[in-house]
């Protein structure tokens, strides 16, 4: 093979005439991020993160081979924004809750949405009701966090070469169908190279999904060396006060995320020291007494009452951060928003196995807050100035956020403490 | 079996039962060999396949923009009234009522297949009279609608190309006198563009299928004329089918091909006898089959291919793939077509308006089509002109005719013209202060499709009708078209819903050019377009519409919204106190 000159972001390459762009790149030093692209499997173009520029023509890197001449562009700005929007439209599209999912840690997708700094998607949730298929022998098929990649299909083969995975359906309905009868020919080490392979948590092989326990998961604590920036945070400086007031609320959440800002142990008193709290569970004041620099919000909103607080903190504070993926995008609580409200009510007070028949009943007075007909995310209802990711996120990560916007000094989070789950 | 066989099984399961049963898919698999899944995935890509049984009579009501602007409430109203059945649930084992994208009816809306005949023009009282026809057990056939287009406007005594009399076999008799490469030069020389809306060089194509050396090369028509609100494929395969399948002639001569096919969409099946009965007229006069018209070697001929019901297998390769036997998906293309393309061997893959016009330039010369439109874009071209206008039919007109003259007196009447969107959903809207441009390649282009909209139609409407139609018609491999169309429609039901803002309005250009940028084929390259023009000229209406951004509470919540639906249950499940 011949060897060919050709230029990646201005840097001149060399590489065999007809590699793959993916490869050459990587022989190169540069990493072109894809969530399809499989070794030996030819490309399949699917997925459209590793999309680049040859000669200004924007086509899929991994669908181009290597050619004297070329001028590849890969980490412009716009090609960062457009991969980092491609991956928001699959957190979007399916329904990813990272902190409920068995392949967190080990997911392909997830490790990419740390590596791009995705804190929230600029898209609005879809929560299409997806199926989980655990009618196969071996494996389930979680639809929810399917990516329609198409390597399952591609590479999962039975022994007499019979395809066990195709895409079914088309439009926003497509999904990737499993073949009840090949899946059961399948040999335990194929169902687990099909999991293995899978970039999200859609295959898994029952029984087998926590061979590795959380923590010791192969993204867990990659790059626990690397700090990253906290970069595009509004600042706020207010001279005139002596000591900065912070606000916090617990919306449709858990209080998980009250609980880890606790976590700074001992730091907590080093924080009273420079701020004070207006309203919050943890002073326990109900309303607020001044205007506030910061405030700080968990949970999404699921009813009326969580509307009227989180205006009220919009009205009150001048900079107003979500803390976790309930907060930032529904979270937990929004995995009712793929089925009717009607249903879900009805499951949790009329039809659950502990409610006696006739004698329980949908909780309705003008005294509680009504439900929503969904779980909305906090920037849908109110203006929100940050996002911070985790369920809940590192107490490092809160108080880093928050130090960096009242003081001018910058701080830095580690890498794992960036975090979905 | 062979695969490319695949979709006619499909189609004779369909057309026999009216559905393919878990067991026919399970025979069919064991006969191609493959898992089950694989043909389920090419039976569920398809709209006109259905995986659960299907009344007597299926009937697929068109809910594209023309139909809707026409009428297309009323007439769903009173189909569902009048057969009991709901439309997209499958019905009862009488009547299933199916929406269905564009079926190149537009001059002729609302318009509907009962089985795959056309019904046109329908009217509530109109889809009584149907019903009730076929309840007292009419045949379908027999009460069918005429479908063909008003031909409405041609250049005037010899300038016509297209629309002119015709006599069979006179342009592959002309084309024989000269040699392929000849053929192929006069092609070239015309300048001829593919007119199926990417406008390629016809005579480019044509030469590199003829130079790729290889034992079988084909030549496929493309008459599967998805694109919203054009006709006029129809109407050429209605008035001269005779000119499109010289011109497949002419290509096989050309290039060396020996087998034509004509990719058929399923919408237009009911004329499908009439065009075998003409190849078979072809054939007797020996215009088609072996040794044509007693020259050695020069064999030809050409077999129908029907398809099942799918936008993007109007382009080409994803055409190829349905050929194949596959889900139409655009495949990741390493090859062009004229090397590897059906079955992997060279192929030309052609408009029929493409193919018509090649073969009446080789029957007039390409002088007489040089003679006429513009530099760039010689010769004329077909028209389909549906919307508000006082006469919607098929226009064939010079190259370089401004759009004013097309919406003027002596063309198409239209009446206080708003909006107009040329090439259809895909292509590009143009406002009142562009009446002016021209449809030729040094300005706008039109594949084919024309809608015009005056001032009383709601221009978000218009929008939202084409996002749905992207969303549903996407075939979903690709990230960026299959969520993003999603997405993109989400944002006009917020803009139809009054919550939208102009930040809204930048992040709809912003996330459209995304889509565009990463998009695998033409669909999702193409699909943001409508979107993106329209908030760009029609600042005004979009200024009216969506209140600018607010500084500090920049989002709108609509409360009393979130909680009707709480609201519309909650009293039904509450015990009754008076008791």
């Amino acid at each position: 093979m011949k060897p060919v000159k050709f230029k990646i972001d201005g840097r001149v390459c060399t590489a065999e005439k007809g590699q793959n762009l993916i490869e050459a790149a990587k022989a190169n030093g540069i990493f072109i991020p894809t969530l399809c692209y499989f070794k030996h499997l030819n490309p399949l173009g699917s997925c459209r993160i590793c999309t680049v520029k040859n000669n200004g023509r924007p086509i899929a890197g991994c669908t181009l081979n290597v050619d004297e001449g070329m001028d590849i562009e890969v980490n412009s700005a716009e090609l960062l924004d457009l991969r980092k929007a491609i991956l928001e439209m699959m957190f979007v599209e399916g329904n990813h809750f990272c902190p409920s999912c068995e392949k967190s840690g080990d997911c392909e997708m997830q490790n990419l949405g740390y590596e791009t700094g995705i804190r929230y998607a600029r898209f609005p949730h879809l929560f299409v009701d997806r199926v989980v298929d655990a009618r196969p022998e071996r494996i389930v098929v979680n639809q929810n966090r399917c990516i329609k990649c198409k390597r399952c299909i591609e590479e999962i083969k039975t022994n007499d070469g019979h395809k066990v995975f195709h895409l079914t359906q088309r439009g926003n309905r497509t999904m990737v169908s499993v073949d009840y009868e090949q899946e059961a020919k399948l040999s335990e080490q194929q169902a687990e190279h099909a999991m293995h392979i899978c970039p999200t948590g859609s295959i898994l092989v029952k029984g087998k999904t926590f061979g590795k326990p959380f923590g010791d998961r192969q993204f867990d604590y990659a790059k626990a060396n690397t700090n990253i920036p906290l970069t595009d945070l509004k600042k706020h400086v207010n001279k005139n006060k002596k000591k900065k007031r912070v606000a916090t609320a617990s919306l449709a959440g858990c209080f998980g995320c009250h609980m880890s800002m606790l976590d700074i142990d001992l730091g907590i008193l080093d924080l009273v020291d420079i701020v004070e709290f207006d309203k919050s569970p943890l002073t326990d004041y109900k309303k607020f007494n001044e205007r506030c620099d910061i405030g700080l919000i968990e949970g999404g909103c699921c009813n009326t009452d969580n509307i009227e607080v989180l205006r009220k903190f919009r009205k009150n504070c001048d900079i107003l951060i979500s803390v976790g993926e309930c907060a930032i995008w529904g979270g937990v609580p929004a995995i009712r928003n793929t089925l009717p409200l009607e249903d879900c009510l009805k499951e949790a007070y009329i039809d659950s196995l502990t409610s006696e028949e006739n004698e329980t009943v949908i909780p309705n007075h003008e005294d509680i807050p009504k439900i929503l007909d969904k779980v909305y995310c906090n920037h849908d209802v109110v203006k929100i100035d940050y996002h911070i990711p985790g369920c809940p996120p590192n107490a490092n990560h809160i108080w880093n956020v928050v130090k960096n916007i009242l003081f001018e000094e910058d701080y830095s989070i580690t890498y794992p403490e960036f975090k979905y789950d | 079996m062979d695969r490319t066989h695949l979709l006619n099984e499909l189609w004779e399961y369909q057309l026999k039962f009216g559905y393919i049963s878990e067991k026919a898919i399970s025979r069919i698999s064991k006969k191609l060999k493959v898992s089950i899944v694989e043909v389920e995935s090419v039976t569920t890509f398809y709209h006109f396949f259905h995986q659960k049984p299907t009344g007597k009579f299926i009937v697929y009501l068109n809910n594209s923009i023309i139909s809707d602007i026409k009428g297309h409430e009323a007439v769903k109203a009173a189909f569902e009234k009048e057969t009991g059945s709901t439309f997209n649930e499958y019905g009862d084992n009488e009547f299933s009522l199916f929406d269905t994208s564009c079926i190149g009816m537009s001059d002729q809306e609302p318009a509907a297949l009962i089985n795959f005949q056309p019904f046109t023009d329908l009217t509530p009282k109109k889809v009584k009279g149907i019903i009730d026809s076929l309840k007292n057990d009419e045949n379908v056939k027999d009460i069918a609608s005429k479908t063909k287009s008003k031909i409405q406007y041609h250049p005037e005594g010899d300038k016509a190309i297209i629309f002119r009399s015709y006599e069979m076999g006179k342009s592959i008799r002309e084309g024989i006198k000269y040699s392929p490469d000849e053929i192929v030069d006069k092609i070239s020389k015309a300048k001829l563009l593919g007119l199926g809306g990417a406008f390629f060089p016809v005579g480019y194509k044509w030469n590199s299928c003829k130079n790729n050396e290889a034992d079988t090369k084909y030549i496929i028509c493309n008459a599967d004329e998805g694109e919203p609100g054009t006709f006029k494929d129809r109407a050429l395969l209605q008035y001269l089918p005779g000119l499109v399948i010289e011109g497949m002639v002419l290509a096989g001569y050309a290039t060396g091909a020996k087998e034509g096919i004509i990719y058929l969409r399923a919408e237009y099946q009911y004329f499908k006898k009439r065009l075998e009965g003409l190849l078979e007229e072809f054939r007797k006069t020996k215009l088609l089959g072996k040794d044509i018209l007693g020259v050695k070697d020069f064999d030809f001929d050409i077999r129908i291919q029907l398809g099942a019901g799918s936008y993007v297998c109007g382009a080409a390769s994803a055409l190829i793939e349905s050929l194949e036997g596959r889900r139409g998906e655009p495949p990741v293309r390493t090859w062009s077509a004229t090397k590897h393309g059906f079955r992997h061997k060279p192929t030309v893959v052609n408009n029929v308006e493409t193919l018509a016009y090649a073969s009446r330039i080789i029957e007039l010369g390409e002088d007489h089509f040089l003679s006429l439109g513009t530099e760039e874009s010689p010769g004329t071209k077909l028209i389909s002109i549906s919307g508000d206008v006082a006469k919607p039919g098929i226009y064939e007109i010079e190259y370089g005719t401004p759009i004013i003259d097309m919406l003027g007196i002596e063309m198409s009447q239209a009446t206080s013209p708003y909006f107009i969107q040329v090439s259809g959903p895909s292509g590009e809207c143009i406002n009142n202060t562009e009446f002016n441009r021209r449809i030729c390649k040094e300005d706008i282009m039109c594949g084919g499709s024309f809608m015009v909209f005056n001032r009383t139609r709601d221009l978000l409407n218009i929008l939202r009708n084409f996002m749905e139609f992207f969303k549903e018609e996407s075939c979903g491999v690709c990230t960026p078209c299959r969520a993003g169309n999603y997405i993109l429609n989400e944002k006009v039901k917020k803009m139809q819903r009054g919550l939208a803002s102009q930040e809204d309005i930048k992040e709809i250009k912003q996330w459209g050019n995304i889509i565009k940028l990463s998009s695998r084929c033409g669909l999702g390259k193409s699909s943001p377009n409508s979107l993106i023009y329209a908030v760009e000229k029609f600042k005004d209406y979009f200024n009216l519409k969506i209140p600018p951004t607010n500084e500090f509470l920049n989002v709108e919540f609509d409360m009393q919204d979130a909680v009707q639906e709480f609201d519309s249950f909650i009293k039904d499940t509450q015990p009754e106190l008076d008791k």
